[in-house]
C-alpha cells in the first residue's frame, strides 16, 4: 500500500472532513479524519500528535518528587487521580506506610475530582448535541467543587496535592464543612439535571442505539473506565485492585449491559452518585494524625520496574516505571485511559450519521492532552 | 397633474420603506437583547448588564463592533453568489413583513393571498442559504445548506397544512379577513382541538423552517462548526443574524394573526359590556403581547431542548408532523362545513 493511498476518494458522492484539529466538540486539537457519504459515516480514522509535550521524556529528568506534577497536564480533569497513581508508585516501591488521614483525604479529594470531572462531562455533553442550558447547571455545581479545590490545594486547573508518602499541605480548617455543603449542593440539585436532559426524549433518541461497543469490542480495544463498564465489562480498579483504601468503604461499581450511547451517560450519572456515597462515608471519619510519611529528602527507588494503576474518572491510568536505581526514573510509561478509549471511537462510529458522532464523543469523553501525552 | 401623483406615490413609498426598516432593525435589536435575557434567565445567570442601563446597549456594541470587522471573502469561494446570498436572506425576511397587520387598520400592504404570499416568500429563504452554502465552498457550508434544503421543504408542508386550516374556516386568504373573523373569538378557542393542534403543529414546523434550537441543524455550531455561515464575518454574518430574527418576529406574528386574533382584543362572543373594557387596550398592544408571547414560548425551546439529528427531523415531519396535519385539515373542514366552530 502507497503511503496517504487510502486519502484518495474512491467512490462517486464520497468525500473527506477534517473534523479537528480546531473543532468545537473534539474539545481539544484532535483531529478525526471522516470519509462522509452525504450524511452517513464510512469510516474515521483519528490523527493524533498536535499536544504532545513528551510528559513521559520529561518525568525521566525529574525526581520522584517531581514528575507526578507534569501529570496533571494530562487528564488535566482527573489530576488529583494522576498525581496519585505517581504517588502510589513510589509508595509502593518504597513500601511507605501512608498515614490514615491522608489516605482519607486523598479519597476525598479524588472522589470530587470524579464528581467534578463527571459534571463537565455531562456539561459538554448537552452543548455537544445542541443544549446549553445544561451546561450552566452543572457549572454551578462545578464551581463549589473547584472553589474547595482552590481554597485546599491553591489552583482550580492543574491541581496538585498529592506527594510521595501523604498530602503536600493539611486541608483547611472547615473543609468537612466545606465538603459537606457542596454535596448537600449538589444532591439538592441532582433532579434538575435529570429534568433537563436525562428525561428529555429528543435527548435521550440522541444516544439511545447510537455507538454501540460490545464487550468483546470494549475489551479487544483495551477501553476502560465508565465507557466500558457501560458495555457489561466490570473494570473498575477500585473494587477490583483496591488501593489507597478504598478496600474499607461500601461503593457500588455501576454496570450497564446497554452499550450504547445511553448506558455510558446513564453510568457516568450513576457514578457521581456513588462518589458521593464514598464522600459521605468519609467526610466525618477523617483520623487525626500525621499527613505524609516520613521520605528521604531524595527519593530513590530501589533497581526494578515498578506498576500501579488508579481508576481515574475515565478508566485506568497505569504508572509503569522502570527505575535503575537513581533519583529520576530510567523509563516511565503511562497507560492513559483517553488513549485506548479513543480507539474504539473509528470501529463504532462507522454507519451512523456525523450528529451521532459528535453523541459518541461526547460519551466516551476524551480528554485530548491524555491521550497525546 | 399625473407626475405631481408619481411622485409623490413614490415618496410615499420610500417612506414607508425608510420606516419599515428602521423598525425592523431595531426589533432584531430588541429580539437579540431579548433572547439574551431569557437565555439567563434559563440558566441561572445575569445575561449582559454593563452596556448601558441593564445592557440594553450590548447589541449597540455589537453591531459596531461586527460594521468594524473585516468582510472577508474566501479565495476559493464563488464571490458573486457568497456576497449576494446574505441579501436574498434578509431580502425574503423583509418581504415577509409587508402583509402582516401591526394593528387595526395598520397593515404595509393590504394584500388578498397575504397568507400565500407570506408562506411563498419565506420559503424563498432556501435559496439563500443553499447559495451561502454551495459559494462558500466549505463542506461543512455544503452539509449546513443541503441540510437546510431538506428540512425547509419538509416542514413547509406542514406550515402550509396548519395555515389551510384556518384558511378553510375563514374562507379568505387575506390576513385582514382572517383577523375579522376573530370578533367574536379567537380561533384558537373557537375552533376546538383540531385548531388547537394546527397551532402546535404550526410553532413547532415554523421553529423548523426559521432554523432554530432544536431544529438547527443547518448551523449545528457542534457538528459543522456554523454550517452555512461559516465563511461569512462581519457585517454579512450580522445579515444573517438579523435576518433570523426578522424572520422569527414573522413567523410569530403570522401565529398571532391566524390562531390568536393578531391586534383582536380578547372577546367572548355576545359579551358586549367584556367586549368594549377589552377595546380600550390599544389594538398594536394586543398585537404585539400575542407575537412576543409566541417569540418567548420559541425563545424557550431553543434554551431547553438538545439538537434532533437529521434522520430524526425528517422523521419528526414525515411521520408524524405531515400525517397529523392532513387528517387535521380534514377534520377541520369537517368542522367548517357542519359550522360546528361558531
Amino acid at each position: 500500500m502507497i503511503l496517504g493511498e487510502e486519502d484518495y476518494i474512491t467512490e462517486e458522492g464520497e468525500f473527506v472532513v477534517n473534523m479537528g484539529p480546531q473543532h468545537p466538540s473534539t474539545h481539544g486539537v484532535l483531529r478525526l479524519k471522516v470519509w462522509l457519504d452525504g450524511e452517513t459515516i464510512k469510516k474515521v480514522e483519528p490523527h493524533l500528535g498536535y499536544i504532545h509535550r513528551s510528559i513521559e521524556k520529561m518525568s525521566e529528568s525529574l525526581s520522584y518528587r517531581q514528575y507526578g506534577y507534569l501529570t496533571s497536564r494530562m487528564d488535566y480533569l482527573s489530576a488529583h487521580i494522576n498525581n496519585l497513581a505517581c504517588a502510589l508508585v513510589v509508595e509502593k516501591s518504597l513500601q511507605v506506610e501512608v498515614p490514615a488521614r491522608a489516605q482519607a483525604i486523598r479519597i476525598i479529594i479524588g472522589e470530587l475530582t470524579r464528581i467534578g470531572s463527571h459534571l463537565l462531562w455531562f456539561a459538554s455533553a448537552g452543548l455537544d448535541l445542541g443544549g446549553v442550558t445544561p451546561f450552566f447547571y452543572a457549572f454551578r455545581e462545578r464551581e463549589a467543587i473547584n472553589s474547595i479545590m482552590d481554597e485546599n490545594c491553591g489552583a482550580r486547573l492543574t491541581q496538585n496535592f498529592m506527594v510521595p508518602g501523604g498530602i503536600v499541605y493539611d486541608v483547611r480548617p472547615d473543609f468537612q464543612s466545606r465538603v459537606k455543603e457542596v454535596l448537600k449542593q449538589f444532591k439538592d440539585n441532582f433532579h434538575e439535571y435529570n429534568e433537563i436532559l436525562t428525561g428529555n426524549v429528543i435527548f435521550q433518541n440522541r444516544l439511545k442505539d447510537v455507538g454501540i461497543l460490545t464487550k468483546e469490542d470494549a475489551i479487544a480495544f483495551g477501553c476502560t473506565g465508565p465507557t466500558a463498564r457501560a458495555s457489561g465489562l466490570s473494570c473498575d480498579i477500585r473494587k477490583m485492585y483496591p488501593y489507597d483504601g478504598y478496600e474499607k468503604l461500601q461503593f457500588d461499581e455501576v454496570i450497564s449491559t446497554g452499550c450504547d450511547s445511553w448506558a455510558r451517560y446513564e453510568v457516568r450519572m450513576a457514578e457521581m452518585l456513588q462518589s458521593v456515597r464514598i464522600i459521605e462515608q468519609l467526610i466525618d471519619n477523617i483520623p487525626e494524625g500525621d499527613i505524609v510519611a516520613k521520605t528521604k529528602n531524595v527519593i530513590k527507588l530501589p533497581k526494578g520496574e515498578f506498576y500501579q494503576r488508579v481508576e481515574t474518572a475515565r478508566g485506568e491510568l497505569g504508572v509503569y516505571i522502570v527505575s535503575d536505581g537513581g533519583a529520576s526514573p530510567y523509563r516511565c510509561k503511562y497507560r492513559s485511559p483517553n488513549f485506548a478509549n479513543l480507539s474504539a471511537i473509528p470501529h463504532i462510529a462507522r454507519g451512523y450519521k456525523i450528529g451521532d458522532l459528535i453523541a459518541i464523543m461526547a460519551t466516551i469523553d476524551l480528554i485530548i492532552p491524555d491521550i497525546d501525552r | 397633474m399625473i407626475g405631481n401623483g408619481i411622485l409623490l406615490t413614490i415618496t410615499e413609498l420610500v417612506i414607508v420603506g425608510l420606516v419599515l426598516l428602521v423598525f425592523l432593525i431595531l426589533l432584531a435589536f430588541f429580539l437579540g437583547y431579548m433572547e439574551r435575557k431569557v437565555a439567563a434567565f434559563m440558566e441561572i445567570r445575569l445575561g449582559p448588564n454593563r452596556v448601558g442601563p441593564k445592557g440594553t446597549l450590548q447589541i449597540v456594541a455589537d453591531t459596531v463592533k461586527l460594521l468594524f470587522k473585516e468582510g472577508l471573502t474566501p479565495d476559493a469561494a464563488d464571490k458573486f453568489l457568497f456576497n449576494l446570498a446574505p441579501g436574498i436572506i434578509i431580502t425574503t425576511a423583509l418581504l415577509a413583513v409587508a402583509p402582516i397587520a401591526f394593528a387595526k387598520g395598520f397593515q404595509i400592504w393590504d394584500i388578498n393571498i397575504g397568507v400565500l404570499y407570506i408562506s411563498s416568500v419565506s420559503s424563498m429563504a432556501v435559496i439563500g442559504i443553499l447559495m451561502a452554502g454551495w459559494s462558500s465552498s466549505n463542506k461543512y457550508s455544503l452539509i449546513g445548506a443541503m441540510r437546510c434544503g431538506a428540512q425547509i421543504v419538509s416542514y413547509e408542508l406542514s406550515i402550509g397544512l396548519s395555515l389551510v386550516s384556518i384558511v378553510v374556516l375563514t374562507g379568505s386568504l387575506s390576513l385582514n379577513d382572517i383577523v375579522e373573523s376573530q370578533a367574536n373569538g379567537w380561533w384558537i378557542f373557537k375552533g376546538h382541538i383540531p385548531v388547537m393542534i394546527a397551532f402546535v403543529v404550526f410553532v413547532i414546523a415554523s421553529t423548523a423552517e426559521i432554523n432554530r434550537a432544536p431544529f438547527d441543524l443547518v448551523e449545528a455550531d457542534q457538528e459543522l462548526t456554523g454550517g452555512f455561515n461559516t465563511e461569512y464575518a462581519g457585517m454579512k454574518f450580522a445579515m444573517f443574524l438579523m435576518a433570523e430574527y426578522i424572520n422569527l418576529f414573522v413567523v410569530s406574528a403570522v401565529a398571532a394573526t391566524i390562531f390568536l386574533g393578531g391586534w383582536m382584543p380578547f372577546h367572548i362572543g355576545g359579551l358586549t359590556g367584556f367586549n368594549h373594557i377589552m377595546d380600550y387596550i390599544p389594538s398594536s398592544v394586543w398585537f404585539f403581547g400575542k407575537t412576543l408571547f409566541i417569540i418567548f414560548i420559541i425563545m424557550q425551546f431553543r434554551w431547553t431542548f438538545p439538537r434532533l439529528r437529521i434522520d430524526q427531523l425528517l422523521n419528526l415531519e414525515w411521520k408524524y408532523l405531515l400525517p397529523i396535519s392532513m387528517v387535521n385539515v380534514l377534520l377541520v373542514t369537517l368542522m367548517a362545513i357542519m359550522s360546528w366552530h361558531l
